[in-house]
Formats: structure tokens, sequence, C-alpha cells
């Protein structure tokens, strides 16, 4: 019984040691002095002790937020279409639109009347949101945006139910776009552009050559 | 007429140091502990750097309810929070501050008389964890009692080494014989005094007894407003009797660099206070021990060790 375990145990340290040789010899000096640990701990202390801590004095001092902090949802009525993505793609049903049709009479040459959705309600009950951003990712008109802003506590939960006049005060505070990083590939606006310029510039660069040799 | 002007100057002066050293110490806490884990600490109370904050709890303990659990042995239970704070009083009375007089009572027993009554602060936590009608409570009475048994032995016998190399039991006297040789001789004796006081005075590493995480708050689970904080200002007062007494038998007291006979109350306040640093830096820097590792370090490392102390203290009294 004893020798296929002491096989195991063998190979086990065998296979062990080809790996973890260097652990071995890095846990020799710990045994060497008894008590390093403990003197480890309160050089741990102090040092921490001695740098500046990591505190930041909330309500005198304004946090400094990454960017894309998921603070508040902030609409942009003007882009709104009444499309009900939103509403119908948020988890926890917290977005509440209500619209008319009204008609758009038609132009001076011809053409017929159009219908337009116009937007009566648009609430959002922060009590319910998850902060998911799905409604902001789903929106085809980029009519919802994320704000840092996270001071709208309430003392009444009904007061969490943002109207549309509320939800669009935050527009202010919605933050410019990050600048993309040097290393990162152009937006695919800027690079078709950039790509359209450069094959003009191409041609313009051949014509003349064509025309010379016609 | 005289002298009990000067007895009534002793008692509040020692009454003073009484009720704010412990503040002191207990303010020490809050911003060391929280610059070693890289926080602030209380900020707003007192407006600067929250020195207020003692004081805030202070009145804050005053107005909550005092309740006694309804089957607890209440005169016990009423009891035992001035048992555990007024030792530290007493203690603070025997022990000198400075050279000649600055000295509540220059007791000539007074090292045999400050172990003893140590032992008694203890006995306030044993009645609250068995007069509370508690499990937590009498759990944690017990272990404080393990406790009180296996470091008041370590204790005693590094105490003893010292009054063996200055031949006297007074405190007044051990600081007067004290020299500089002593401290790489009693080093051992230090460690071991210092290691058990903090055992006896219930601080982590050494706090299972109010392990808040396996039984609440221990023996203090049932007590509330002012009487929880006497339990509180025990366990600070002592602090400070422990690092005193630390500072008088292993530190040289009063003994400075320059000017012993002006500045001697400094030196010793100043090594007090560096201690007791040492006590706030130990609780944020080690886990605690379990029951059973607590009692064999007190059995099998600190006996031995203070035995050995007591070797060597002998040796060299004899050379």
């Amino acid at each position: 019984m004893t020798e296929p375990t002491e096989g195991l145990q063998s190979e086990d340290n065998r296979s062990e040691g080809t790996g973890s040789t260097n652990n071995g010899d890095a846990s020799v000096p710990r045994k060497a002095i008894p008590g390093a640990g403990l003197i480890t701990g309160l050089a741990t202390t102090f040092k921490t002790m001695m740098h500046r801590s990591h505190t930041v004095q909330y309500p005198d001092v304004a946090p400094v937020l990454p960017p894309r902090t998921r603070g508040v949802i902030a609409l942009i009525e003007e882009n709104c279409t009444v499309c009900m993505l939103c509403a119908r793609e948020c988890p926890d049903w917290c977005i509440y639109i209500d619209s008319h049709k009204e008609t758009v009479p038609a132009g001076p040459e011809g053409g017929r009347d159009r219908t337009r959705n116009m937007l009566d309600q648009f609430d959002i009950d922060f009590s319910l949101c998850m902060y998911c951003g799905i409604c902001i990712e789903v929106c085809p008109f980029d009519a919802l945006e994320w704000s840092p802003e996270f001071e709208y506590a309430e003392y009444d939960i009904k007061d969490l139910l943002h109207d549309k006049t509320r939800l669009g005060q935050w527009v202010e505070t919605i933050p410019a776009p990050v600048a993309l990083d040097p290393a990162a590939e152009a937006p695919k606006e800027i690079a078709l552009a950039e790509k359209a310029a450069a094959k003009k510039q191409a041609e313009q660069r051949t014509d003349p050559a064509k025309e010379t040799a016609e | 007429m005289t002298w009990w002007l000067e007895v009534a100057l002793r008692i509040v002066v020692i009454f003073g140091v009484f009720l704010t050293v412990p503040l002191l110490v207990g303010q020490m806490e809050h911003k060391a502990m929280a610059h070693m884990q890289g926080r602030l600490g209380p900020m707003a109370a007192g407006g600067f750097h929250g020195w207020a904050q003692l004081v805030a709890d202070g009145v804050k303990f005053a107005q909550k309810e005092s309740v006694v659990p309804a089957a607890a042995d209440r005169k016990i239970f009423q009891l035992a929070p001035v048992v555990a704070l007024l030792p530290y009083l007493v203690v603070l009375v025997t022990i000198p501050v400075g050279p000649g007089t600055q000295v509540g009572v220059d007791l000539d027993l007074g090292l045999f008389f400050v172990l003893a009554v140590l032992g008694v602060a203890v006995l306030g936590t044993l009645m609250g964890g068995w007069a509370s009608a508690n499990k937590y409570s009498l759990l944690g009475a017990v272990r404080t009692a393990a406790q009180l048994m296996a470091y008041e032995l370590p204790l005693i016998l590094s105490a003893a080494s010292v009054a063996m190399a200055a031949g006297t039991l007074s405190l007044t006297g051990i600081v007067e014989q004290w020299r500089w040789y002593w401290l790489p001789m009693q080093l051992i004796g230090a460690f071991v005094f210092f290691t058990a006081g903090l055992a006896e005075l219930q601080r982590p590493p050494f706090d299972m007894p109010v392990a808040d995480s396996e039984i609440i708050f221990g023996a203090y689970t049932e007590y509330t407003g002012l009487r929880f904080a006497f339990f509180l200002l025990a366990e600070y007062a002592g602090i400070v009797v422990f690092c005193l007494l630390t500072t008088v038998l292993f530190l040289g007291g009063w003994h400075g660099p320059f000017a012993d006979q002006q500045l001697g109350w400094l030196w010793t306040m100043l090594k007090t206070l560096a201690l007791a640093f040492v006590v706030i830096w130990l609780r944020v820097s080690y886990p605690r021990l379990r029951e059973d590792q607590l009692q064999k370090l007190a059995w099998t490392v600190l006996i031995p060790l203070s035995l050995a102390q007591l070797l060597i203290t002998g040796v060299v009294k004899v050379l």
C-alpha cells in the first residue's frame, strides 16, 4: 500500500519540481529568519501611513470621474422620433413614452401632407433604472446620452421619476466625446473621407499626365 | 493646610491625566489607523482634522439609553464598568512620571501593588460577561479569564526580573536604579511584558475575548450608553497604564538624553506615547490569533522567555 503512494508522491514532486524550483528557492530565506513575515507586516502598514491617503473629501472636493461615467441619462428631445426602441429594450421597463401624431401640411410645390410623431411624455424612473445603458445603445438617433451627474438623490422615491424637461436639463452636463487614443484607428467617417480625398488627389496627379499624352 | 492642598493638587492632576491621555491615545488610534489603511480618519468633528471626534463620541454615548437586559444580574451588571475602569486610575497614582516627588504616592511595594490591582481590572470584564445573561457575553468573559490565567504569569515573571535587577519593588526606586545597559539586558523581558500587557488589555492581535466576527463584542455585547463608554475608556486607560509601566520598568522612565531633572515628565510621556503608537500599529498590522494559538504563545513561548530573562538578570546580578 505504501509503495504506490510513495511513487505517486515522488512523481508529484518531480512534476512540480520542473516548474517550481524557483518557488522552493524563494521560500528558503523566509524560513531562515523566523518572524520575518511579522516585520514585513509592520513595514507595510508604516509605508502606507507615510504615503498620501486615497480619500477624497467628497462634499468639499468634487470627485474626478472617469469619462463615460454612468451618472444619469439625458434626453435630447429634438432627436427623439418616438420609435419606442428604448422603452421596449429597457430590461426593467422604467421608460414611459407617450405621443400623438401631427400632420405637417404639404410644401408649396405639390407633394402631400406628412404625419409626424410629437413627443408628449418621456419619463425615466431612476428608482427602477439599473444603469445598463441599453436604451442609449439602442437609440438610432442619439437622443439619449450618459451624463456624469450623480447628485440627484431625493427624499421621496416618487421624485426619482424624471420627466422630459428634467431629462432635458441634464443635456448641458453631457461631456464632450473623449479624445481617441493616439494609437487608435481613425473613426470610420474620417477614415472614409481621407480615403476618398487620397483617391481624388491621385486622380488629379494622373490627369495632367493623361492630357499631355493625348 | 499645605499638605491638603498638595494632595488635592495631585488628585486633580492625576484625574486630569486619567481623563485626557486615554482620549489622546484614542484619537491617535483613529488617525494613525486610518492613515495606515490609506484613509484620513475623522475629519469633520471640531473642524481641524476631526480633533473633537472623541468628545463628540462621548456626547453621543451620554445621550444613549442605558439598557439593562431583563435577565441580567442588575447590580453586578451596573457595577462591572466601574470595576473595569477604576483600577487603572488607582494604578496611575503610583506610577512615577518624573524625578523626585513627581508621583502620586511612592509605595515601597509599588510594583507588587500595581500588578495586583491590574488583575482586578480584568474582573470587571468577567463580571460584565457573567451578569449579562447572554451566551456571547459569557463566552467572551470565559475567554478573558483564560487569557488572564495565561498572561498574568509571564507578566509577573518579566516584571520580577526588573525588580531583581533594581533590588527594589518601589517603582520610583526602579527608575532611579535604571542604567542604560538594562535596555539590552532586559530586552527579552520588555518584549514579554509588552506582549503580555497587550493580551491582558485584549488588544489585537490578542482580542479574541471581544472578537466581533465570532462573539459580537464579547463581555460588552449587552452594554449601551455611558456604561459601554466606561468599558471603552477602560481599554484606552489600560493602554496608557501599560505603556507607562513598560516605560517605567524597561525604558528608564524619566531618564532621557538630556535635562532629566527638568524635563523628566516629558521623556516619560514621549516614551509612553511611542509605545501607545506601537500598540496601535500592531493592531493594524496583525490579524487576530485563535484562542488555542494565544494559549500556546503564552505557555510555550512567553513563559520560557521570561524564565530565561530571570536567569540572565540573576547571572548579571551575581557577576
